[in-house]
Order: C-alpha cells, then structure tokens, then sequence
C-alpha cells in the first residue's frame, strides 16, 4: 500500500489491486486541520496508520476488514483508535519506533516537546500510555528513529527544528535511551546545521558500525555518526565523531523531505524547486546525484471523477535515446553486427549506475 | 567532471505545475510522486505518479538472461578454491563463453520479437547487449585466456569476425547472384575478407574474377599465390614464434617487392589488394566503411605489419588506430573509451566506464565476480572493508529483489556476498510482498534454511494478523505457532473458545486435533487442544476417559475460571447417562468446582448489568447441575457399594 495525504483536513490510502491499477480505497477527514503527516506501522501490528496534525493532535487508524464485497469493489474501513491530546501546538510530525521496541508511537510539535507513546496491548490499539515527554528547547518538524535493532548501542531518534534564528544553535539533536536513567538523553548536537531543519531520515544500518543521517535544510546534507569506543566502566551517554559526507545544494531553495529507499543506497529529497532529486554514493563512498524528476509544468488535465493517473514509469529513460542509430538498420536485420555508434551519450543511463 | 554530468539522468513528470512541491514516497524498487505543497493548505492533486526505475527486470525476454546467468553465476561460485589457477584457466575461459552465450541467445530471441510498439525499446536492447558481448569477449581474450603474443592477434582475429558478420550478408548476395564476379559488391567482399584475414575464402572468390579475365590470368595467379603463402601462427605447432616472425617477415618482403615491381598495376583493385597486405595504412583507411570500426581497423593493422604483437604493446597500437580511424571532430564514444581501457589492461576503467555507461548492474556485476575469481582485481578497500565485486553484486541483487518472482534468484547472489550478503537478505527480505500463502512459505523457507530466526518470526507474525484480521482463526493459529508466539497464540485460542460458545461447533478442527507438541506453546492453546480431544473421545462414546479428562481440565487448572459453566454444562450428559460414568469422587470433585464457580459469580464484583433473563438462565442451569450431580452421586455410591456376586 501506498498513502498520501491532502493537507486539507484529509487522509487518503491507495491499494494496488491484482491488475496492478492503483485505486484510492479510503478517504477520510482525518483533522480538523493540516494533516502534516501520515505513518505506517509494521505489518506485524496490522494495518496501522498515524497522523499529525495543525490541530495539535496525533491519531491512531486501524483498517478494519468490512464485508467482502466491500474489498471486492475496493473499499475499506478505517477506524480512528485514540487521539492523543498532550500537545498544545501543532503537531508536526509522527513517527512508529523501530519494531523491535514494540508498538511505541512518537510526536513532536512546534512547542519543542517530543513525546514518546506505548500501547502496552498490541491488541488493544485504544489504549497508550505517556512514556517520555522530552523537551527540545527549540520548536520541532521532523524526528527520526534510528532503525538499527543491533544490540551494540541503545535506541536513538533524532530530532530536527525548524527554528530559523542562527543563534540558537544547532538544529539537530540527537536522543538515546539511558539504560541507568531509563530516560531519553540528548547526547550530541549537530552545531554545523544553524538553518531551519524541515525533515530528517536515518538510513538503514546494513551492518555498518556507524550512523548515517540525511537532513533537509537549506540545502542536503549526509552526515555520519561514528560511535566511538567508550572506556570499560563508562556508564555514561555515547559519544560520537560526527562528519558531514556530502552537501548539495542543487535544488536551489529550501528542502523540504529526504527519504531513504528500502536498501538505503539510494536518497531522494523534494524541494521548492518542484524537482525530487535522487542520490547515491559510490562504493569509494563518494556522493553523486543520479536522477532528476521534475513536473513538466502543464496544467492538469482529466476531471476530478477519476481518480489518479499512473503515468507508469517510463524508466529514467530520456526521449532521444535512440538518436545513435541510423534509420538504415531498422527494418532489415543485422546479424550481430555491432551499430556504427552502439552507444550514444549517456543520456541512454537508466539507472546510471554510478559505481 | 564531464563523466559525471552525462551520468544524469532526467525525468519529467507530466501534470505537475510549476510552483508547486513534489510530494514522494518510496516503493519497492519504484518512487511514487504527486503534486503538493509542503507546510501549506490548498488542495492537493488527483495524480499520483509511479516512477520506475529499471525496465530490465520487466522484459520477459531478458528474463532467460537473468536466470540462466544466475545458474553459471552459482556454478561459478563453487569452483574448489584449492586448485592452482593454472588448471582452473580453461574452466573460466568456458565459463566466460557461457555467459556470452547466453547473451547472444538473448539477443537472437530480441531480434525476432516483432511487434511495432516494441520496436525502439527492443532495438535499444540488443543494441546495449551487442555493445555487452563486444566488451565480453574483448575481456576474456584479453585478461581471461591471457593470450599470449601470437595466439593474441589470432583471438583478436576472431573477436572482429564475431561482431563483423555483415560480410557473410553481402557475401551471400554476391554469391547468389547471376554473376557474382560482376556484382556491385563484389570486390568489397573480396576487400572485407581480406581485413579480416579470411584468405581461403578471398582466393575462392578471386578465382570466380579469374575465369572470366583470362586475360590477366597472370596476375590473379599471383595474388592468389601470395594470398595463399600468407604464414599464420600455429599455438599449438612445434614452430616458435620468432621462427613464424622470420618466415612472415619473408613473405612481407615478397608482397613488397611485387608493389615495387608494379606487378599489380593493369589492376587497380589487385594493387589495393596489395598494399593491404602490407598493411599500409593509407589503404587501410581509405577503406574505412568496410572495416566499420577503429578496433576492425586496429586488429586488421596488426595482421599485416605486426601479428606478433604481444599484451603490452596493444594500448600503443589501439590509441593511435583510433585517433587515425575518428575524424578530429568526433569524440570517441563511451564504447570507444571502454574497449580503449581493455586494451590498455585497466580492468578497473573498464568496469567504471561500463557502470556508468550501461544500463544495469547484470553486466558489470557478473563479469567483475568473473574477474574475481580469476583474482585479476585487486580490491580495493572500501569503508566498511567490502570490495569491489560485493558492491555490485550487491547492488544487482537489491535490484532484481524488486521483482515479483526474480527475487528468488537474487538470494543466492546474497549468499556469495560474504561480507555484507546477509544483512542486505535480511533487510529486504522482510520487504518482499506476502501477497499469497504459498509466496510466505516460500520467503520463509528461505529464511529458515539461513538461521534468520527474526525475520522468521517476523513474517509469521505478519501472517497471523492477517489471518486474525480476517477471521480466518485456523490460519492465524497455525502461523503463531510457527512464529513460536505465544501471547498471539492464546489470543486466538480465545477467539476459538468463544467462538464455540456462541455456535456450538468448532471450526479448523484439522489444525486442532493434530496439534502435536504445538500444544505445549501457551496455556490456553493447551487447552483448546484438550478440550477438543474431549469432545472427541465423547464422540467416540469413550464416555469414561472423556468423564476423566473433563475433570482434569477444571481441577489441574487448565481450564481458564471462565469457561468452567461451559465444561459443567459439557458434563451435563455424561451425568445423565443410564450408565454411571463419573464415580463418587469425581462427583465430589465436579461438586466442589460447581460450588467454587457459583460463590465466585455471587460476589458483588460479578457482572451487574447482566439482564433479568440472562441471570434466571444462568440460575436454572446451576439448579440443573446440582441436580444431575446429586442423582448421579447417589447412582454411584450405590454401585461402588455393591458387591459382586
């Protein structure tokens, strides 16, 4: 399934059917003002969606399975579990911790306040309970958790603020899990990162011994925490060797989200430019960017009656591909003769693979 | 830098306005976009657009490509280390034929789809696998089989008749015209034989222009002659190099003295013959549409002044015969550069240059681990100490793992990823849609057979909630118990008991009854598990052991309190039986259980908003026990007090 959400006060949910045609299967007013957000929660605990909203509270979805022709004519049901109330500003963004936690939910607001909630009983989604309210000291629009369920450090989660006066600080905290407190401490702050910070996005471990985190700000930017090795009888919050990786400015203008892809080799942000741009790094670790999707600026067409339009992934592929090969080849065949020009300029690269 | 900007690729999505943000969200190996406006209000857009990446994967054409390399590819992987890599040369060399078999097999099959709305897409895919095979072959003739001098120009040879098979074309034309030695083409066949060193085939057609000249008899004997005197090396004949290189040196010299001679002069196309022969470069590339290619010009080069060129002295060769063979206009094109590299022995600018050239990982990725194994890379240490080869074939895998049945074919390729194989298996196995029962099993087959413990338990849960969610009770229980969870599994169990409750049936009784030690897994699943065996051995009028078991559900405690008026109400015909079943003290014992039960639904914390009549139903049934439990306490202490006689 995929989600999207309107911010107007709506959510929508889109299935995938057998024939592969994407049909929105739930509609709903979600808020009673901006849904900024919309999360899934794993699998594991059914078909789980929160939200966030303006209206300075969170809410927990479940699917509910209604009859079966309601699936057949691609319907289903969704059922708000809890609203969570604690906040008294905004909230500006919901995320579920990584699973191995449990189903534990976590907000936070323009207030600077990141709450964390557990629903002790999987089962039973109307019932969370308060476990952390961390304050931030700045506003915030984004969290983040650390995915990595390795034993070798505690949980962590980093938050992002949005606060644009440069002398406040470092937009970037970063928050581990004390086993002797049994608190949430802030243990590093990202200094360099002074601008308004709108997302941020830990990527997937994959065995490596450190932390890799992308923030939206002014620009893009890659960082790397590497923990560093704690003497024996340190108790203590980790600390870390922070380095940033790659910057790039291209979009021109704010950036508003950066997301990993399931395998984290890839990173897409979306910024004022309109344009979502693709990033990858090399195996000499070097970051490049490898793709550009941009809206061709024509207005659009179709009445509001039909849903969606999948404009099916034509691959990266550009228009004049082919421009390399004579007209005189097609029609008659060549046995395994090699073209005069079998490679045009790269504008051929799907994937470039920039290796 | 230059390569990286080409390296770029661009997008445009059709019905997103300027000015507006693009939302996006990942999917599995696709990205979907829609119109938005972060931080704002207004309406959003009805579209969503799914953008792809590799169009690869969804050709079911390549689809044969993908999986008869990944057989080689795993065949390849379980080549005893231990041999010394003298012996193991020839075994590469045919793996290597293998792969390039494959493609041209592939490329055979492209060629024959029809279709016109395929056309542009089919033919740029042949065209990159032509480019594929190309760069192949070049590799293996060059760092596989190592040919040394001598045997190198003969493989270079053939490497350019492989890939110029337009000759046969046009040859075949000429052939079956009415008069061959009269075709337009005629002496260009004769020419492009000749560039490729393919004399036997020159000198028959050469004799078809000799009968119907008989007036230059002479000269076509001639070159006939020293067409056919031209020495090529034998690798595997008693001659030594430098004895092939003195006789070949003889035979220039001849075919130099005939030019100087004018021997050829009454005919024009005899003396170009000529100079060709002597490889005078001149000629050569006035002939530049024949040879097609500057690696044509290049190997065709080397035949005439240098066959015995050895490794080492090719770069020189091929630098110079392309820079003569391109205009000064032309930069050379990405193909151009990587055969270049090949040339020049620079295994890694090779394989830089394809990634960023082609378009998928398959190539590189195979033909690197290939190169591998013939420890021909030195690997470079990356970051977190992977090389070169995991990295694209990790990356190749991550790429068929998006599809929904080449998936499988990518886990072996993890598995040969020692380093970081397994945490990549891991995190995107997990991702792999469970659309069907069978696909879940087979994911988790994968997994068990690799010790992937959490991701078993993971999908199991995954599953069962599924199941759970859409009552489909058997299903959910089974997968729990596969998923060894136990708080799931008494969760569902409940659901079976209340289910019972209220239809009086059960249902999945095949799952139930044939529990095994499964049953072990959570108290109440334990319980169902009896309590269904109850019902069973009641059935199969075992009343006594049935009576027994009953019992011992309430008094060993399996029987959660709730469900006791149940099993009670259960013992109701057993008490009412002609024959006694229960004896005295199993009747004591019922006795006792009833009492507990009812003096625990008589205090105050007991359901208060139960209705009138629930609470008379429930009255009577008591009343109905106490009775049945009197009589049958009376019946029994009779018969346990009578003796036989």
């Amino acid at each position: 399934m995929c989600h999207i959400q309107s911010s107007v006060c709506f959510s929508e949910v889109w299935d995938k059917s057998e024939s592969g045609e994407w049909l929105c299967t739930a509609s709903w007013k979600t808020h009673s003002g901006s849904v900024w957000r919309v999360t899934w929660a794993h699998p594991e605990f059914g078909q789980v969606l929160a939200s966030c909203s303006f209206d300075r509270t969170a809410a927990v979805w479940e699917e509910i399975v209604g009859e079966s022709n309601d699936k057949q004519r691609g319907l289903s049901h969704w059922i708000k579990r809890t609203t969570l109330v604690d906040s008294r500003t905004s909230v500006t963004d919901v995320k579920f911790a990584p699973k191995h936690m449990g189903l534990m939910l976590t907000t936070c607001s323009a207030d600077g306040v990141v709450r964390i909630y557990e629903a002790p009983d999987v089962m039973n989604l109307s019932q969370w309970s308060l476990q952390h309210e961390i304050s931030c000291k700045l506003s915030c629009s984004c969290i983040s958790w650390n995915p990595s369920s390795s034993r070798a450090h505690p949980s962590m989660f980093a938050v992002g603020s949005d606060d644009s006066n440069v002398a406040s600080g470092g937009k970037v905290q970063i928050y581990e899990y004390n086993e002797n407190t049994r608190k949430y401490g802030k243990v590093e702050t990202l200094m360099t990162v002074t601008d308004a910070v709108h997302d941020i996005a830990f990527a997937p471990n994959l065995g490596r011994s450190f932390h890799v985190l992308a923030i939206a700000t002014k620009d893009v930017r890659i960082f790397k925490l590497a923990p560093m090795r704690k003497e024996s009888s340190s108790t203590g919050p980790s600390k870390f060797e922070v380095q940033i990786v790659a910057q790039f400015d291209n979009h021109n203008s704010q950036v508003w989200r950066v997301s990993w892809n399931i395998t984290s080799t890839l990173l897409a942000s979306s910024g004022d430019d309109g344009c979502v741009r693709l990033w990858k790094a090399n195996y000499m670790d070097n970051w490049k960017c490898t793709g550009i999707l941009r809206g061709d600026g024509s207005p659009l067409s179709a009445s509001s009656g039909q849903p969606i339009s999948t404009t099916v992934g034509s691959s990266l592929l550009s228009q004049n591909a082919l421009n390399g090969i004579s007209a005189g080849r097609i029609g008659r065949r060549a046995p395994f003769a090699p073209p005069l020009r079998p490679l045009t300029s790269s504008k051929i690269d799907q994937t470039p693979a920039y290796y | 830098d230059l390569k990286s900007v080409l390296s770029l690729s661009i997008q445009n999505i059709p019905a997103l306005r300027r000015g507006k943000h693009m939302g996006f969200a990942w999917g599995q190996g696709n990205i979907f976009v829609y119109e938005t406006l972060f931080k704002a209000t207004g309406s959003g857009s009805p579209f969503i657009h799914e953008v792809r990446k590799d169009e690869d994967i969804y050709s079911p054409i390549l689809r044969k490509l993908f999986n008869e390399s990944h057989h080689i590819f795993v065949g390849l992987q379980t080549i005893r280390e231990d041999l010394p890599s003298k012996n193991k040369k020839p075994q590469f060399v045919s793996i290597s034929k293998n792969y390039r078999s494959v493609i041209r097999a592939c490329m055979e099959e492209l060629q024959q789809v029809a279709g016109y709305p395929l056309i542009r897409s089919v033919l740029l895919q042949v065209s990159i696998l032509l480019a594929i095979e190309l760069i192949w072959n070049l590799c293996e003739v060059l760092f596989i089989d190592a040919a040394p001098a001598g045997s190198l120009l003969l493989h270079l040879l053939d490497w350019v008749r492989l890939h110029k098979a337009d000759v046969d074309e046009k040859a075949r034309d000429v052939l079956q015209s009415d008069s061959p030695a009269e075709h337009r083409d005629y002496w260009d066949v004769v020419v492009s034989y000749v560039l490729q060193g393919r004399l036997d085939e020159a000198r028959q057609m050469l004799g078809k222009k000799a009968t119907l000249t008989p007036a230059a008899n002479n000269i076509f004997k001639m070159m006939d002659n020293l067409l056919s005197k031209m020495p090529f090396y034998n690798p595997g004949g008693t001659q030594t190099l430098t004895e092939f290189d003195v006789k070949w040196r003889h035979w220039h010299e001849e075919v130099d003295r005939c030019l100087q001679d004018n021997s050829f002069a009454s005919n024009q196309h005899l003396e170009v013959l000529c100079k060709i022969l002597l490889g005078d470069e001149d000629t050569l590339l006035e002939h530049k549409d024949l040879l097609g290619t500057w690696y044509h010009f290049l190997v065709s080069r080397l035949l005439f002044c240098h066959p015995t060129v050895k490794p080492t002295e090719l770069h020189y060769y091929a630098q110079s015969c392309m820079t003569m063979f391109l205009d000064s206009r032309s930069a050379p094109e990405p193909l151009d550069s990587i055969l270049l590299a090949a040339f020049e022995f620079d295994i890694h600018q090779v394989i830089k240059d394809c990634s960023i050239a082609l378009n998928n990982w398959w190539f590189v990725a195979h033909l690197t681990d290939l190169l591998d194994h013939c420890k021909l890379l030195q690997s470079h240490n990356l970051h977190f100490g992977s090389n070169l080869r995991e990295f694209l074939l990790l990356e190749y895998a991550s790429g068929l793992f998006t599809h929904h049945s080449l998936w499988q074919l990518a886990v072996d390729y993890f598995d040969h990823c020692l380093e970081f194989g397994r945490v990549y298996l891991e995190l995107q196995i997990e991702r792999v849609p469970l659309d069907t029962e069978r696909k879940a099993l087979k994911v988790l087959r994968i997994c068990e057979q690799r010790q992937m413990s959490e991701q078993v338990r993971s999908i199991c849960k995954i599953m069962a909630m599924r199941a759970l969610r859409n009552n489909r009770l058997g299903s959910a229980l089974s997968w729990s118990i596969r998923a060894k969870d136990a708080a799931f599994a008494t969760l569902i169990s409940e659901r079976f008991l209340q289910d019972y409750c209220a239809k009086g049936t059960f249902s999945d009784l095949d799952l139930i009854d044939n529990l095994g030690p499964a049953m072990l897994l959570s108290d109440r699943l334990t319980f169902l598990g009896k309590y269904r065996e109850f019902h069973k051995l009641y059935g199969e009028k075992r009343f006594k052991e049935a009576a027994k078991l009953l019992l011992s559900l309430m008094t060993a405690k399996i029987a959660p309190r709730s469900f006791w008026m149940t099993l009670l109400t259960d013992a109701l015909p057993l008490l009412e039986q002609k024959e006694v079943i229960f004896s005295a003290d199993q009747t004591y014992e019922l006795m006792f259980c009833l009492e507990e039960l009812t003096s625990s639904l008589n205090t105050p914390s007991s359901d208060s908003d139960k209705s009138m009549q629930e609470e008379d139903v429930e009255l009577t049934k008591v009343e109905l026990l106490r009775l049945a439990l009197s009589r049958n306490l009376a019946m029994a202490i009779v018969k346990e007090g009578t003796v036989e006689t």
